[in-house]
């Protein structure tokens, strides 16, 4: 299926651009802050790509769109382990008490290891079997995805200095993309 | 797992860094030892000083290799340029810095709007290498040119009343770009107390590895202050306030609680938001304990006998 190519290549491509600009220029000065800010834009990138999906397919009417809607997630997981992962080997050396220090002390890290905790059982119960084990309460359970995205816009705002430009976007896009489930029609008409 | 592949080296970029790490053999001792002199005449005199023990009173960044001059002029944070790292090399290139005028305002004998080449003129550079701690817990290690910022203080004489100094960044959308969006309070100002700026070790930076400042790194004069966080270094300065009360900084104007007036390096006071007890030199993996003051302890901690740190961070 072409969307789901066009989704492995989009999901591939970051990796593989990071992968070339390691192997040029060392990822610039400081390569471990670059690797680390990389994977965790891209994580929130595909997180809410993923979250687009089915207010785009409820505009466009392209139904088979929503097959793609796993694989983005999945990528948008496999970004966050990476993001989780520099930060515990490379950036943090394992230091496991400056560690804990941080996610108990720093709002910021706090709320970042909550939106990755948060996307484990759903990329846990993302397959065939899991849906059809749990039925309507996989619907429910993957809800959830909505506080990690919050948790990961607000990880990202909290973690800027004083440039707020590009949380913001991803603050207002999460923001278009929650308010497009709100179903508006049904509260009109048990409001009236 | 990322593993690091030794990079390719061109022949251009080698031979001026041999060239100059051979240079600073050749003319480092004569300027150490005419530093010394400024920084602790006693020991002159003594002679009871060491090579070694000299340089590291004067330099303090005995054992610390220099960051290649790549990195000091490619990972800035310089937000008149943008907030990127890459930003100021990418967008300052054509910035002016000819003419360019420092205004001495204040509480001085001696105000006026000085040319800079009077400046350069007046004051003879000479060479520090300095660690460079930033409050986002990375470090460099940059041999700069410059000359001792109160060399210029006792040239223009302050009076008995001034107490601070207070710089101020060229604002000038124009050529700035990042100043055309107020990520900050326009003009960027800095601030110290004027026993701090009287120190020895505090530097007006008119170059770095031998050669002239370039644009990114607050070309045509900017201040390094080595054992501050990086943020107080305030770059391409157009005017020094001799003034009485303290003035106001732009981070801690931003964000008091999480910068403050002093911003001294200290391991045992953390950002709201991160540790400092740790910092990564560029160029390490591993990161490496923050030191007290970042390494000047000996010289600066007296400046400081008097002032409860954790309040005044």
């Amino acid at each position: 299926m072409m969307a789901k190519s066009v989704v492995w290549l989009l999901g591939l491509a970051p990796i593989l651009w990071a992968g070339i600009r390691f192997a040029t220029d060392g990822l610039g000065a400081n390569p471990i802050e670059e690797a680390l800010h990389l994977a965790g834009r891209w994580a929130l990138v595909l997180l809410l790509t993923g979250l687009s999906v089915t207010p785009l397919r409820r505009i466009s009417g392209w139904n088979r769109i929503i097959k793609v809607r796993r694989l983005l997630g999945l990528f948008a997981f496999f970004y966050a382990c990476l993001h989780l992962l520099i930060y515990l080997g490379l950036d943090q050396g394992f230091a496991w008490s400056f560690i804990v220090e941080d996610v108990v002390e720093r709002p910021f890290i706090t709320v970042g290891a909550g939106a990755f905790l948060l996307l484990v059982p759903l990329a846990v119960t993302s397959t065939k079997g899991w849906i059809r084990r749990l039925g309507r309460r996989w619907q429910r359970l993957h809800r959830l995805v909505y506080l990690a995205a919050t948790l990961g816009a607000l990880h990202f705002y909290w973690k800027v200095k004083a440039d707020t430009f590009w949380p913001l976007v991803a603050a207002m896009v999460l923001a278009g993309l929650l308010l497009a489930r709100v179903p508006w029609r049904r509260l009109r008409r048990t409001k009236g | 797992m990322l593993i690091r592949k030794p990079k390719k080296i061109s022949e251009s970029e080698i031979t001026p860094y041999e060239m100059y790490l051979d240079r600073r053999k050749f003319i480092g001792q004569a300027g150490r030892v005419a530093l010394l002199a400024a920084v602790a005449p006693g020991a002159l005199v003594a002679g009871d000083l060491t090579g070694e023990e000299a340089e590291a009173a004067v330099i303090g960044s005995q054992g610390d290799e220099l960051t290649p001059f790549k990195h000091v002029t490619e990972y800035n944070n310089f937000y008149e340029f943008g907030t990127g790292k890459a930003d100021p090399a990418r967008n300052a290139g054509d910035f002016r810095t000819r003419p360019w005028t420092v205004a001495i305002e204040g509480q001085c004998e001696r105000p006026g709007d000085y040319a800079i080449e009077d400046i350069l003129g007046r004051f003879p550079s000479e060479e520090r290498v300095y660690r460079l701690r930033c409050v986002e817990a990375w470090s460099m290690v940059i041999p700069w040119m410059g000359f001792p910022l109160k060399d210029l203080l006792a040239w223009v004489q302050p009076t008995s009343r001034a107490k601070y100094v207070e710089f101020t960044t060229l604002h000038d959308p124009d050529q700035m770009p990042g100043q055309r969006r107020r990520v900050l309070d326009w003009p960027y100002v800095e601030g110290l107390r004027l026993d701090e700026a009287m120190h020895p070790l505090t530097l007006m930076a008119t170059g770095l590895y031998g050669q002239e400042l370039p644009n990114q790194n607050g070309a045509p004069l900017r201040l390094v202050v080595p054992w501050k966080y990086g943020f107080k270094s305030i770059k391409s300065i157009v005017r020094i306030r001799l003034v009485e009360g303290m003035p106001s900084s732009s981070w801690n104007g931003l964000a008091p609680t999480e910068y403050g007036f002093f911003a001294n390096v200290n391991p045992e006071v953390d950002h709201p938001r991160w540790s400092q007890a740790r910092e990564r030199r560029l160029g390490e993996i591993r990161r490496r304990p923050t030191l007290m003051f970042n390494g000047y302890a000996d010289e600066v901690a007296s400046l400081y006998e008097s002032l409860d740190l954790l309040r005044w961070f």
